[in-house]
C-alpha cells in the first residue's frame, strides 16, 4: 500500500505505569521518501524520541502499547514479530544517538563493535568485515582508520566518536537512518562537520533520514521537511520554508521566537511561558492551550473543549490549531517580525 | 603492600606484649616449676626485649632461626614463623597442613556461588517482577538473613541425619580418596556458597538492571543484534566490574579461614586452627595465621586491580 518509502500512520505509543497511562506518542502520521530528510522538532518529552524508537522497534512491546501502522518499503513494522524487526534493524534501518560516548560500548574497541554490526547482517569472515570497517571509518572521515579501528571509544574525541556511530549505522547501507539529536553533545564546529557528513552520505547511499532535534539551527541546515511535536502529537508539519518563514501554529511561532538571533541585538529572549504538559495527564482540548497566548481569540472557549485536527492550511503544510489561517499568520508576523512572510531571502 | 605487611606484623606481634598470659608459662603443663619456665623463656628467646624479639621473628621468616643453645637446640629453617609452644610443632607445618582444606573449601564454594549467583541474578533481572525474580530474591533473602551455622546445621540435619542422602561429612585429603574428599566438602561448599550466592544474586541483578538501561545497550539493539548477544556480550560484560571486585575480595578474606563452616563440618583448615589457637593463647600460630590471611587479602586486592585493567580498557595505562 505504500507510495512512499516510509509511511507512518496514526502511530501511538502508550506506557502503562503505576501512576497511569503515559501517552508518549499519539496519532502521529508522516511520510518520507529516499534521499529525503525529515526533522522532528519539539521540547523534551514531546514524544519525538519515542516516535523514532517505535519505528525502529526499540520500544519493548511488553511494556508499552504500540498501535497504528509503520510501513517501511512495504513491510508493516508494527505487526511484524520482534525477530522480523530485529533482522531489519541495522540492515534496512539504523539509528544514531545523542551521546556517542555512552552509546558506544566502553569495553570493546571501535573495530570490534563495527565488525559485530557487519557480521549480524552479512555472512563475511572477520577479516573481510574488518577491511569493510576500515573502509567505512575512512568514509566517515576518520584519519588513519587502520590504527583508529583498534582504539576504544574513550580514546577518541567526541566528533570522532559520533563519526564512528555514523559509520556503524551506515555500514550495512540502510535505507532509513534515524538520528536522535546527533549533534547535541558536540561542539558547534564539530556539529557542522557531522551534519555535512550525514548529508554527503545521504546523497551517496540515497538514504531517507529522520533527524530528531530541538535545535532549530540543525533543522534549517539539514532537513527538507519538518514535523513539530508537542504533547505527544504532531502540531504542525510542512516544508522547511513553511515552518521557518510561514509558521502558523502558535507553538511553532513560540519556538522560533525563543531562538537567540544575532540580527536582533536589542531585547530579551522571548520564551514560551509555562511548562510542557505531563504526558500522564494531557490537558483537555488543545494540548497547547494552557501556554497559548492567543486562545481567547477563538470563540466559545473551543480551545479548552476540543482538540483541533491537523488540517491542511496550504498545500503540504498542515497545522493543528483552532485559529483561522489569517489569524495565525497575523500573530506569527507580529511575534517574529521580518523573518516571517516574505518566503525566502 | 610490603609496608602494609610490615605494619601488620608489628601490630600482631604486639599481642605478645599486651596479652596478660605469659607465653613461657604456656610451654609446659600446669605443674611446672619456675625453673623450667625460666629455662624455656630463655630457650625461646622470650627473655629478650620486645624489639629484639620482633626482629628475630621477622628475620626468621627469611633466614630461619635456631632455638635454644647448647645441647637442647633445634633448627627452624626459613621461612620460619615460629614454634607452637602448646602443640610442640613448627608453626609452618601446622599452617601448611591446614591450608589445603581451606583452599578446597573456599575454591569449591566460590565456583558454586559465582555460578548460582550470576545465573540467578541475570534471570532475576531479565524477569523483573515475575515469579523467577521473586524466587531468586527470596533465595537471596534466606541466604542473607540466616547465619552460616544455622544453614550449615539445617543442611546437616536434613541431608545427613533425617534423609541420609549423604554420609556424615569427614574431611579426607584429595590425594587419598577423591570421592570421600568430595563428600566431606560438599556440605561445606553448599553452606558457604548459600551465604555468598545470596549477595551475588542481588549484586548481579542490580548491575544487570542498571547496564541494560544504558545507552550502549540501545545501540546494540539498534544494530540488530540478537537479544542474547545484547544481554550477555554487552550487558553482563559491562556489569561485571563490581562483581569481580567483590569476588576477589571475598575469596581473599575467606582464604584466611572460614571459622564457622570449618568448625561445623570438621574440616581441619585455617579457620579451625585459628579458633583453637586463639582459645589456647597459642600466639605464634595466631600471628602466623593473621599474617597469612593479610597476605591473601592484599594479594586479592592486587589481583582485582589487575583484573580491572583486563575488563575495563579505560583503566589501562597508555
Amino acid at each position: 500500500m505504500s507510495d512512499h518509502f516510509l509511511e507512518v500512520r496514526d502511530l501511538s505509543v502508550a506506557f502503562p505505569t503505576e501512576d497511569g497511562i503515559v501517552n508518549a506518542v499519539t496519532g502521529v502520521s508522516f511520510d518520507l521518501d529516499r534521499n529525503e530528510s525529515l526533522a522532528i522538532v519539539g521540547e523534551s518529552g514531546s514524544g519525538k524520541s519515542v516516535t523514532s524508537q517505535a519505528i525502529l522497534g526499540l520500544i519493548n512491546r511488553k511494556a508499552a502499547k504500540v498501535s497504528g501502522q509503520v510501513w517501511l518499503d512495504g513491510i508493516d513494522l508494527v505487526t511484524s514479530t520482534d525477530e522480523e524487526i530485529r533482522s531489519l534493524r541495522g540492515q534496512k534501518m539504523a539509528m544514531i544517538f545523542q551521546d556517542p560516548l555512552s552509546s558506544l560500548h566502553p569495553f570493546y574497541t571501535v573495530g570490534r563493535q563495527l565488525v559485530e554490526a557487519i557480521r549480524v547482517h552479512q555472512k563475511v569472515d572477520k577479516k573481510a568485515a574488518r577491511r569493510q570497517a576500515i573502509d567505512m571509518l575512512e568514509r566517515v572521515g576518520i584519519p588513519a582508520p587502520a590504527q583508529r579501528i583498534d582504539d576504544y571509544p574513550h580514546q577518541l574525541s567526541g566528533g570522532m566518536r559520533q563519526r564512528v556511530m555514523i559509520a556503524m549505522a551506515l555500514i550495512n547501507s540502510p535505507d532509513l537512518l534515524i538520528a536522535d539529536e546527533p549533534t547535541t553533545a558536540l561542539d558547534v564546529t564539530v556539529q557542522a562537520q557531522i551534519l555535512e557528513l550525514m548529508r554527503d552520505l545521504q546523497n551517496e547511499y540515497n538514504t531517507a533520514i529522520i533527524i530528531i532535534t530541538h535545535d532549530l539551527g540543525v533543522v534549517a541546515e539539514f532537513s527538507d521537511r519538518v514535523g513539530v511535536m508537542y504533547g505527544s502529537r504532531l502540531v504542525e508539519r510542512g516544508t522547511i520554508d513553511d515552518i521557518f518563514y510561514r509558521p502558523e501554529m502558535p507553538y511553532t511561532t513560540g519556538l522560533l521566537a525563543s531562538v537567540p538571533r544575532l540580527d536582533q541585538l536589542h531585547g530579551r529572549l522571548d520564551p514560551i511561558p509555562g511548562q510542557p504538559p505531563s504526558l500522564l495527564a494531557l490537558p483537555d482540548g488543545c494540548t497547547f492551550r494552557p501556554r497559548c497566548p492567543y486562545s481567547e481569540h477563538v470563540p466559545d472557549g473551543l480551545c479548552a473543549k476540543q482538540l483541533p485536527d491537523l488540517l491542511e492550511s496550504e498545500p503540504g503544510h498542515d497545522v493543528r490549531c483552532h485559529l483561522t489561517p489569517e489569524q495565525r499568520r497575523t500573530f506569527a508576523t507580529e511575534r517574529l517580525g521580518a523573518l516571517v512572510g516574505d518566503g525566502r531571502e | 603492600m610490603v609496608i602494609m605487611l610490615f605494619l601488620l606484623s608489628i601490630v600482631t606481634f604486639g599481642m605478645y606484649a599486651v596479652l596478660p598470659s605469659d607465653p613461657a608459662a604456656l610451654t609446659c603443663g600446669k605443674s611446672c616449676s619456675p625453673q623450667v619456665i625460666e629455662a624455656n623463656r630463655i630457650r625461646l628467646g622470650l627473655d629478650k626485649p620486645l624489639v629484639e624479639q620482633y626482629t628475630t621473628f621477622v628475620s626468621a621468616i627469611f633466614v630461619g632461626r635456631t632455638y635454644g643453645s647448647g645441647s637442647q637446640t633445634f633448627e627452624c629453617p626459613a621461612p620460619c614463623f615460629g614454634y607452637s609452644f602448646n602443640r610442640g610443632e613448627d608453626v609452618k607445618t601446622l599452617v601448611m597442613e591446614a591450608l589445603p582444606p581451606t583452599v578446597a573449601v573456599v575454591v569449591g564454594a566460590f565456583i558454586i556461588w559465582m555460578v548460582v549467583g550470576i545465573v540467578l541474578g541475570v534471570i532475576a533481572a531479565l524477569k523483573r517482577g515475575k515469579w523467577q525474580d521473586r524466587f531468586a530474591m527470596g533465595f537471596a533473602l534466606i541466604g542473607y538473613s540466616f547465619p552460616s551455622f544455622f544453614i550449615g546445621y539445617v543442611l546437616l540435619y536434613f541431608l545427613v541425619f533425617r534423609f541420609q542422602l549423604l554420609p556424615f561429612p569427614r574431611y579426607e585429603p584429595f590425594t587419598e580418596d577423591p570421592v570421600a574428599w568430595f563428600n566431606g566438602l560438599l556440605l561445606a561448599w553448599v553452606t558457604l556458597a548459600m551465604l555468598f550466592a545470596a549477595y551475588y544474586v542481588r549484586l548481579t541483578r542490580n548491575q544487570m538492571l542498571e547496564t541494560l538501561g544504558d545507552d550502549f545497550i540501545r545501540t546494540a539493539r539498534a544494530k540488530g543484534l540478537p537479544e542474547r548477544t545484547v544481554i550477555y556480550r554487552h550487558g553482563l560484560r559491562a556489569g561485571l566490574t563490581p562483581i569481580v571486585t567483590s569476588a576477589g575480595l571475598d575469596i581473599g578474606i575467606l582464604l584466611g579461614g572460614s571459622i564457622i563452616v570449618e568448625t561445623i563440618f570438621g574440616i581441619p583448615g585455617l579457620g579451625r586452627l585459628a579458633l583453637s589457637s586463639v582459645l589456647d593463647s597459642d600466639l605464634p600460630v595466631v600471628i602466623a595465621i593473621v599474617l597469612i590471611a593479610a597476605v591473601f587479602i592484599i594479594v586479592a586486592n592486587l589481583v582485582v586491580d589487575i583484573l580491572y585493567a583486563v575488563i575495563d580498557p579505560r583503566v589501562r595505562l597508555a
